[in-house]
């Protein structure tokens, strides 16, 4: 049996290697394999899975890339991921890979699809919009129509017919997926001493890069182990992050929110690891499940319309409930649109229901935690001292 | 876009008194619904469905409008910070928080009366992201009804049927229903029809407008005096009798500069000699509109050509006309072909062909902090049009209606450096130049 330390430390090695040596590995060991990547909050990994494809998500280059290229595509007050994602590209760090999806997240990821058009005009580009109507005869239908739009695409990729029952094979690998992925997060919630938030992060960052079944795997390997070891436990308080969606924190301001004294018992990082929330149903239009499944089974998060004014934040109000947690912690990128344009109507949400809750900011290559660190002490120590429980 | 010139010694034309008794009508109907019943719709300039609206008697409030004006009017500034001290971050859109500044310091329409709380927000979602976390803003606040109009983004520069036909059903669906809901009017298809008719014509004679600035001298400045010209069919008055009233008297003064061999209408008086013909990429900056549009008369520079001018609609480029035939497919074309929603190669294409087209001397981009929607790749789209024209281009950093971000003297220098750039291209010195 592989210890949690084994397990953690080839996902540290996968997190550290922006070579993405490993997926290179994977599709030099047949000619026939293709890589598609992707940015946040959500692609259905179902449809490139299903053409034998590999989902490579891609996360910006971190804290230790040195963004050189990439800054002369930018103004200062864009936020830092597109610039550090062409770093990569220009650098040929991405030069494996196939096909990119651009999610509908922002202005500033849908118009890196159209960069990315006029750099890489021989690769796969799609911007893959997404329905903010939720009705099953006009944003599902919508929905459906652009899915089987990206199977064409998919298909002139892998240059073979993806079909019903390929999708439906790989939906069921990524139901899987899923549920394991809630265990580990239900797991870490009961008892997040025996599961450090750095750990399960990792874990999910190598699922980014992994094939799904190896992740699956993977995942299942650290449960057994994590379950087995005896950790002490401290006096943290409980809390969720929000906000940290797209570009992601560095590793180091995982670390030192918990090292300050918050438990992180969830958090909306790599949200398309958990993005539908239900298992998908595998009998009948594969399609059509995977539409139904967007539409009424996928989190709340700031990339999405709520059209029900009322259940503005209830998501969160529930995550809050369901992991027991003490507090929020609003952790979002500089100049991130959708976190920052969302964060005051959560905020009044949580006042109402006197749940404590800060926010700062980050950046991917932010190198000074005592700040955070401070902030998120100060927060912990509060709730432990004056909080009602 | 759509404004009244903010200082005293502005010269005036008749379009121009035209459109100002236009606006002040407009701001009137708006702050005395109390009294006149009217329901009112607040929606954005992109995308907005005006002759859908006006079929239920509704009266047409655009918050980036507002915002603009009080940009104008140097009232902004203290609304932004209003805002950020009510938790909205520094980071974000300051049309946004101009508009929430205003709320919370009353909401004073330019006429000084309270602006009406809206019966509808209609969110049209069209070319810019911002838009839909923008009325979840004011849903909070108002706690009004709301109806969404998602219109996808032409990722790859074109219009799909399957994008066509999800805004028809969003429109028979979703929004009509909601605009007889709430005015009590019955949805018309004929009236539509007209209101189209009419816009058709007003499209026309704006065109026939931008498309002077081909002449040398040109007779218009296509972006200071182009936002002018573009305030009624953008706002609240397309599909109107008055916009066609407007856009032919318009017409008319421009035929007349031209056959008197006049260039453009500045604040101060006829520009004088042209020296420099420029496409410009971007929205101006409001709060010191008119010392930014003097850095460039000064000069003797004219922007022949400007993409803010089709961010609430493209009539040019590829020549959209609102279609009465089919009035639902034509409003979801028109939707669709905004500005902002077509893909970085397509507004790449646009802004080659206007160079071309227009003879310009180079690109301007003015980029705009808040606005992500056309600020980010824009340092792409100049290396393009560099590379493909071999004209020079030059960037400039400003915002729409935050003080904070308007640094004359780094604009004129980069100006001033810029206009020599183009002078020692004309006298073919030096390599190839690169970015001012």
């Amino acid at each position: 049996m592989k210890t949690t330390s084994e397990i953690i430390s080839t996902c540290q090695e996968l997190y550290d290697d922006l070579n993405f040596t490993a997926v290179r590995k994977w599709k030099e060991a047949d000619e026939s394999r293709k890589v598609i990547g992707y940015m946040p909050v959500y692609v259905p990994r179902e449809l490139i899975h299903a053409g034998g494809m590999l989902a490579l998500g891609i996360l910006g280059g971190g804290d230790s890339l040195e963004v050189i290229h990439g800054d002369a595509y930018y103004q200062s007050y864009i936020c830092r991921i597109p610039r550090s994602t062409l770093e990569l590209a220009l650098t040929k760090r991405l030069d494996f890979v196939d096909g990119m999806l651009f999610p509908s997240i922002c202005d500033v990821i849908r118009n890196l699809s159209g960069m990315w058009k006029l750099m890489q005009p021989d690769v796969y580009v799609r911007y893959f919009d997404v329905p903010q109507n939720f009705k099953d005869d006009v944003g599902g239908n919508y929905y459906a129509e652009e899915l089987q739009e990206l199977r064409k695409g998919l298909e002139g990729v892998c240059g073979r017919k993806i079909t019903d029952e390929d999708i439906r094979r790989s939906t069921a690998i990524y139901n899987e997926n899923r549920k394991l992925v809630e265990e580990i997060y239900s797991f870490r919630a009961q008892s997040p001493w025996q599961a450090p938030s750095y750990e399960v992060y990792l874990l999910m960052r190598a699922g980014m890069v992994l094939p799904v079944e190896e992740h699956s795997q993977l995942m299942q390997d650290y449960l057994v182990a994590a379950k087995s070891e005896d950790r002490p436990m401290r006096d943290n308080c409980r809390i969720v992050v929000q906000g940290s969606f797209c570009e992601q924190p560095p590793l180091n301001l995982v670390k030192s929110i918990e090292m300050a004294g918050c438990y992180i018992v969830d958090d909306d990082y790599m949200l398309v690891t958990r993005w539908l929330m239900e298992d998908v149903p595998l009998d009948g239009d594969p399609i059509a499940n995977l539409a139904s499944s967007f539409l009424h089974q996928s989190v709340e998060t700031a990339a999405k319309y709520e059209p029900d004014g009322t259940r503005k934040g209830s998501y969160l109000l529930e995550t809050v409930r369901k992991r027991a947690a003490e507090g929020v912690i609003f952790a979002a990128p500089s100049f991130c649109d959708p976190a920052l344009l969302d964060r005051p109507m959560l905020v009044h949400v949580l006042n109402d229901k006197n749940i404590p809750n800060i926010s700062f900011k980050y950046a991917e290559n932010s190198g000074q935690m005592q700040p955070i660190r401070e902030q998120a002490g100060t927060f912990a120590d509060s709730i432990k001292l004056w909080s009602e429980a | 876009m759509s404004t009244q010139p903010e200082t005293q010694d502005v010269v005036k034309e008749a379009s121009m008194l035209k459109q100002k008794d236009m606006i002040s009508a407009n701001y009137e109907k708006l702050t005395s619904t109390e009294e006149s019943g009217a329901k009112v719709v607040s929606t954005y300039v992109p995308g907005n469905l005006n002759e859908l609206i006006m079929c239920f008697d509704m009266l047409n409030n655009l918050p980036e409008i507002n915002a603009i004006q009080n940009g104008m009017r140097k009232k902004s500034g203290g609304m932004i910070m209003e805002a950020e001290k009510m938790g909205h971050s520094e980071d974000v859109c300051t049309y946004v928080k101009a508009d929430i500044g205003n709320m919370a310091k009353g909401s004073i329409a330019p006429n000084g009366k309270p602006m009406p709380v809206p019966d509808l927000l209609l969110l049209s979602y069209t070319g810019c992201f911002t838009f839909m976390k923008w009325f979840e803003l004011l849903r909070d606040q108002y706690g009004c009804e709301t109806t969404m109009l998602q219109v996808p983004y032409k990722g790859d520069g074109e219009t799909t049927k399957n994008m066509r036909d999800y805004v028809v059903k969003q429109l028979k669906e979703d929004v009509i229903p909601a605009l007889e809901r709430v005015s009590g009017v019955k949805f018309d298809i004929d009236r539509l029809r007209e209101n189209m008719r009419r816009s058709a014509k007003a499209e026309d004679d704006l065109v026939w407008v931008l498309e002077s600035a081909k002449k040398k001298p040109s007779p218009i400045d296509a972006y200071f005096g182009g936002v002018f010209y573009i305030g009624p069919i953008f706002t609240a008055f397309r599909g109107t009798q008055d916009a066609i009233d407007y856009y032919r008297l318009l017409r008319e003064e421009i035929e007349a500069r031209i056959a008197a061999g006049q260039g453009p209408v500045t604040p101060e008086g006829d520009m004088g000699e042209e020296k420099y013909r420029l496409v410009v990429e971007g929205p101006p900056n409001w709060t010191s509109f008119r010392e930014f549009w003097k850095m460039f008369y000064d000069e003797g520079a004219v922007v022949v050509s400007s993409t803010y001018t089709k961010v609430g609609g493209v009539y040019d480029y590829d020549g959209f006309r609102h279609d009465p035939d089919n009035p639902l497919e034509s409003m979801a074309d028109y939707c669709l072909g905004c500005y902002t929603n077509r893909n970085l190669p397509e507004r790449v294409d646009m802004i080659e062909k206007y160079i071309s087209d227009y003879e310009a001397d180079g690109l301007l981009i003015n980029s705009i902090k808040s606005c992500n929607s056309f600020s980010a790749g824009q340092l792409m789209i100049m290396r393009e049009i560099e590379n493909r024209t071999g004209k020079p281009a030059a960037f400039i950093e400003s915002d729409l209606v935050d003080p904070r971000y308007f640094s004359a003297s780094n604009i004129k220098n980069r100006l001033e450096s810029y206009f020599q750039m183009i002078d020692q291209k004309r006298r073919g010195g030096g390599s190839a130049p690169r970015a001012a």
